[in-house]
């Protein structure tokens, strides 16, 4: 029996699909992957990519900026304040984006804010397929 | 003079028209508004439930219920509140209703001795509040017509960390409910600190499989999934409003359309009957002036009529009727 994926914004739901397997990476920094029957599960997630296998198709990608999953009798939920699926990254503004980052972070190591964007468009360039 | 009147009328009637039509189009806009601000806040619904849900789950799983946004603030004695209005008028009481009550609330605060933060959301708001002197902390335009998400984070932005270092006793967030077309309540809700309530909507309804598992921790996720749950609030309280304002301009709207045409009807009969008496008036000269001519004159022979004989019409009689002698 496949599992429901919901992929879910403030704004509205961004995806609804029938998947084998997701796999998210959590805040404590190690990648996780659900199949049918995993046990109920909450988890905080990193800023990171989401990989969902649906049952028929092609994998998809989404750059989520943090969030949630939650996993209940095969319904697997995930929540984002800001998510894009792979075909909505623009991989140029994202590319752009990076080399600003690191540049901050050149000057200035400990520049949270720099980080965090480093590692959003890091997140946003994985999804598209740029950065493996 | 009767003719003045009667243009004075039809300009009037006119501009009532013109009106009409402008009042019947935002009616119209506002109609489509509130379908598209529904379907943004049907489409909100399922993060906030499901957020929800996911709170309630690591409450019930007993996470530390001392989380600064959960607890109160003994020592602080400033209460804030958010009011939100809308960044134009022509929308009936929906501003005057909200406001109204927020500043009741208000003052009732005052008298208990306690000071106030105002957070207000909407131009309209911020006008009223400015102009009888109070003191806005912080206030979004711009907002009110089509909330986003990131507007709801800088809304949030303004409270959560006053609250958060225990400056703020307690936070209320005055909105005005949409309940359905036709009734739409302004309300003031604690806000601040959080109240995790099982409303009846969250959650599948199903139990968790076992115990659930977490990670990071229960406390750790909880310190995550806070945050984002004053945003989804207030991102479905502002939802909620801009929705609530359409319909309320709508109604408004409506309300112009018809008295528009109701002028109209009732100016076009003034103006009918003006014109009618003003004919009746030239028919009575005209008559009046005939009978005081007969009556100078007496005789049925003075009228015009009778002394045009077929001589008269014809040239060629002229010559014979200059050596007549005529009637008189």
């Amino acid at each position: 029996m496949p599992m429901q994926v919901e992929l879910v914004s403030p704004e509205r739901i961004l995806l609804s699909v029938e998947a084998i397997m997701v796999r998210a990476r959590t805040l404590s920094g190690g990648d996780i992957a659900f199949l049918t029957g995993h046990a109920a599960f909450i988890g905080a997630l990193a800023t990171w990519r989401v990989d969902i296998t649906p049952v028929d198709g092609a994998p998809l990608l989404a750059a989520v900026h943090g969030g949630f999953i939650s996993i209940n009798h095969d319904h697997v939920k995930i929540l984002s304040d800001l998510a894009e699926l792979a075909d909505q990254v623009d991989v140029a503004r994202a590319q752009a984006a990076a080399d600003r980052a690191e540049a901050e972070l050149g000057a200035d190591a400990e520049d949270v804010a720099a980080g965090a964007a480093l590692a959003r468009a890091h997140a946003r360039l994985r999804t598209a397929g740029v950065l493996v | 003079m009767a003719g003045g009147q009667e243009r004075i009328l039809r300009r009037r009637i006119k501009s009532v028209e013109s009106t009409k039509k402008i009042t019947r189009a935002m009616e119209l806009i506002s109609a489509t508004r509130v379908v598209k601000a529904q379907d943004r806040a049907a489409a909100a619904r399922p993060y906030s439930e499901e957020i929800t849900s996911v709170i309630l789950d690591l409450v019930n799983a007993g996470a530390a219920k001392d989380h600064p946004l959960l607890r109160d603030n003994p020592d602080a004695n400033t209460a804030a509140f958010i009011v939100v209005t809308s960044d134009r008028g022509l929308c009936g009481g929906y501003n005057s209703t909200v406001i109204r009550m927020a500043e009741r609330e208000l003052k009732a605060r005052q008298e208990e001795g306690r000071d106030y933060s105002l957070i207000v959301v909407g131009t309209k708001g911020e006008q009223y509040f400015r102009f009888r002197n109070y003191r806005i902390d912080a206030s979004f335009a711009g907002v009110a017509d089509q909330p986003t998400y990131e507007d709801a984070r800088r809304v949030a932005a303004a409270v959560r960390e006053r609250f958060e270092s225990g400056t703020l006793a307690s936070v209320d967030l005055a909105f005005t409910r949409y309940l359905n077309s036709a009734t739409q309540e302004a309300v003031v809700r604690r806000f601040l600190p959080l109240k995790v309530e099982d409303d009846g909507s969250a959650g599948t309804g199903a139990n968790p499989v076992g115990d659930l598992e977490y990670e990071p921790s229960p406390d750790g996720i909880l310190d995550e999934i806070l945050p984002r749950y004053v945003e989804s609030r207030i991102f479905s309280a502002l939802l909620d409003a801009s929705a609530s304002e359409h319909a309320a301009r709508q109604r408004a709207m409506k309300a112009a359309t018809d008295n528009a045409e109701e002028l109209k009807t009732k100016l076009t009969r003034i103006m009918n009957r003006a014109r009618q008496d003003s004919i009746t008036t030239e028919i009575m000269e005209i008559v009046g002036g005939a009978e005081a001519l007969k009556n100078d004159k007496g005789g049925p022979e003075d009228l015009l009529l009778e002394h045009l004989t077929p001589e008269h019409l014809f040239a060629q009689h002229l010559d014979y009727l200059v050596h007549q002698p005529s009637a008189h």
